[in-house]
Order: C-alpha cells, then structure tokens, then sequence
C-alpha cells in the first residue's frame, strides 16, 4: 500500500535554518544538515527547503547548501524560493535535489512549469500554491509573493492548470490556517485533491496529531507538511507516525 | 571498481551520493573499458524511455550493457530500458527482461510517487529486508510482471518491482533515495 507522506519544511537563510530549534540532542540548530539528518532517523519521508534568503549571492549559497544535502541525507527532497528560471531550476537540480518548487514564479510565467517538466520530467516540479478563503466573495484565490499579492486567480482554476502544464505534484497552502495550528483547511484541500490527478501536499494548520489524521481521511491528499511544530519538537515525528498508524492511515513506520 | 553508467538521464549524482555515503567508491562513467572492467556496474536513471534508448544506440552502449558479465543493478528507467518494449516514446529496448513497460492507468494519482512496500523472494538481493519495508517510488510507466520478476508491488495494479535474469538485477524504486531500506539492498547488490 502507499503510504501518504510527512514531510518537515525548513527555512533557510544565508545557508543556514532561520528559526530557533529546541531539540536537546542537536549540536548546531542552525545547521540544515544536522536538523536534516535529524529528521532522516525520525521517519521523515521527504524534506522540503525553502530558502528566503533575497541577496544577489543567494544562488550561489544556495547550489552549495544542496551539494552538501544531497551528499548527507538518503530520502527525496525539494528546494524552492526564489526559483524564476529554467536556469535556476537546472542549477539546483544539478546539484543534486529530487525536485524543485516554484510558486510566483509559475503564476508569473507559467510556461515554466512546462520548460522544467519537459527538461526534468513532471517528478521534479512541484507548484507552490498560497490560496485565501475571501469570505467576501466566498472564494478561494491565489497569492503571490509570500502572500502579499493576489494573483487574480482561482485557487481550484489555477490548481487544474497547473496539473495541466506539467507539474508533478502541488503543495497547497491555505493561508487562513497557516500559523494558527487550528487544523488543515479541508474544504479546500478535499475540493482540489479530488479535481485533481497528480499528488496534493497538505500544508498550512497543523497543531496537532489528530490534524493529520483528519486531513488523510477526510481529503484525498498524499502528503502533509510542517514546519514550526516539528522544528520545535511539539509533534516528534516518530510520534505523530505511531498515532496515525494506531488510527489506520497507512504510513511508513 | 563500481562503475555507474553515465548517459542522458537525471538523478546519477544521487546514487553516487548513496555509495559514497555507505563508503563505497565508485566512478560516473560512459567508457567502455571502465565500464567492462568494472566489478559492478549500476545503469541508473530518470528520464524518457525513448531518447534515452536513442541515446544509448548512439554510443554504442545498449550492445555493450548487454554483453556484460558483472553484476548489473537498473534502477527506475533503468529497469525499464532493460525490458524488450516501452509504451514511453514506444521504443524497444535491451531485451534482458521479457517484458513490456505499460503507462499506468489513471485510476488513481498518477505517477505512482511515494513509499510502498513490496512482495519479495528470497533472492539476494533482498537478504536482511522485511516485506514490510517501504522503498521510495516515482514512476508513472510500470514493467509487468514475467518471468524474471523477483518481487512485486501493487499500486492501480500489480507490477514489477524488482526482475533478475542471470547477472542483471534491476529495481523500479529508489534504493539510493529509500533511506536505510535502500542501503540494505545496495550493499546487498554490492556484495553479490
């Protein structure tokens, strides 16, 4: 059986991971490769890094971040931030990432989803898409920009496309829940998971445990992400994999 | 000396990363001599059947795979180019395997992406390895079961997750992306 996915996300600035980690048994909290190999032994079953770093040194810092990932650390992982071009994609590719994410990029030009799949094969691209409920309107639309900008698009619209033009997979963020660790947003991620036939990663909401068993039972999502409450151990992984196991979702143990 | 094959398909630095990590070395490689003197020979890849297989006859090298005597391990397209016929670009291929590479039917999510665990027998290569193991997949052409299938998998249907036939092994996951799972079967291939 497949198993659906847990997959931490760590943000990485000038090389280095951006918020404070508690883990009692790490040497240097701000070493990607240490908090990397940290999550491996805990049962992550892919990493995602997403760098925010906005200098012109950045890529440079970046393709040799992910030489040294990809010589440490045995599972699949995903970098995004600040991918724009074919160009950028090729040169953390080639460094040695499974899969590149993009997201105001793909809204700006969305033949670029195109030009890496058709390059890299639709395994390596994976859209970013940051969606707000807009009560006013009762709709779900999409930002851009770290989620400053709307897009002037639908959430469900844009996601179809994006299928579409070659991604292999979304990682769809809902920005309502994002940081309130209320749970997943999943009228949204049920619609889109369902209209879709490429994999959705749930993102934005998580809390708690039961977060993510609500989230694989009742959307048809293949993976969950998270960031702060792994970072900060409030859900350690081997945990979270019991529990969910313990409650018949399928995962790797 | 292990010798991983080098041609126009993605993800080769990975599995270099993999033996190198399990302290193996090994060198990326399109030359026949290194390729024929080599203990072991691994044919990895990600890519598109048909150009790779254009590219293979180009160099000279889907005879000279062939005619290897060493142990052989495809991984992925590997795998896939190993067998007589791919639905991808609808190409033959080396013919080691006979069996045909079939698009997956889009019952469900299609590619086939994540980790799953597989049937096995007792061949070597899966020495120390439970069935309740989980490998890393991503594919979305799959190679059907025949008879050099050694080990299954079901997802839409059941395929071939791993074949042998004589000195070739080959593997539709990612032992190099499968975490410790993976390693076990890379220093089980390596040591056969």
């Amino acid at each position: 059986m497949l198993k659906k996915r847990i997959i931490p996300c760590l943000d990485i600035k000038d090389g280095r991971t951006v918020k404070g980690i508690n883990f009692i048994d790490i040497r240097d909290a701000g070493d990607p490769i240490e908090l990397a190999r940290r999550y491996v032994k805990d049962g992550a079953d892919e990493l995602v890094f997403l760098d925010i770093t906005a200098t012109l040194e950045k890529r440079k810092t970046l393709v040799r971040l992910v030489e040294r990932i990809a010589r440490e650390i045995n599972i699949p992982f995903t970098v995004g931030g600040g991918i724009n071009s074919l160009e950028d994609a090729k040169a953390v590719i080639h460094a040695g990432a499974d899969k590149v994410s993009i997201n105001s990029s793909a809204v700006k030009i969305p033949g670029l989803i195109s030009k890496i799949a058709g390059s890299f094969g639709s395994q390596c691209v994976v859209v970013a898409v940051d969606s707000k409920y807009e009560h006013e309107n009762q709709r779900h639309r999409v930002f851009v920009n770290g989620g400053r900008i709307p897009a002037g698009l639908n959430t469900l619209d844009w996601a179809k496309q994006v299928e579409e033009l070659g991604a292999g997979e979304i990682l769809l963020t809902s920005m309502n829940q994002d940081g309130t660790k209320n749970g997943f947003d999943i009228d949204l991620l049920n619609t889109i998971s369902k209209a879709l036939n490429i994999p959705v990663i749930a993102s934005g909401g998580a809390g708690q445990q039961s977060h993510f068993k609500e989230v694989f039972q009742k959307t048809r999502v293949s993976a969950a992400l998270a960031a702060s409450i792994f970072h900060f151990a409030e859900i350690p992984i081997p945990l979270l994999k019991e529990y969910l196991s313990n409650n018949n979702v399928f995962i790797r143990i | 000396m292990i010798a991983i094959i080098k041609y126009n398909a993605g993800n080769i630095t990975s599995v270099k990363n993999a033996l190198n990590m399990l302290g193996f070395n090994c060198m990326v490689t399109d030359r026949e001599s290194d390729i024929r003197n080599a203990d072991k020979v691994i044919f990895p890849g990600v890519g598109e059947a048909s150009s790779a297989m254009r590219y293979l006859k180009q160099k000279g090298m889907d005879l000279l795979i062939k005619s290897l005597r060493q142990p052989v391990l495809g991984i992925c397209l590997g795998q896939q180019l190993m067998c007589s016929f791919s639905e991808e670009g609808n190409v033959s291929g080396l013919d080691i395997f006979n069996a045909r590479v079939r698009k997956f039917p889009p019952r469900e999510i299609v590619p086939h992406m994540g980790w799953n665990n597989i049937m096995h027998n007792a061949s070597g290569l899966f020495a120390g390895i439970k069935e309740s193991e989980d490998f890393y997949f991503v594919h979305s052409y799959y190679c059907e079961i025949a008879q050099d299938t050694i080990s299954t998998c079901d997802y839409i249907l059941p395929f071939s997750a791993a074949m042998q036939k004589d000195n070739f092994y080959a593997v539709q996951f990612h032992p190099e992306k499968s975490a410790e799972t993976g390693a076990k079967l890379l220093i089980n291939f390596l040591r056969l």
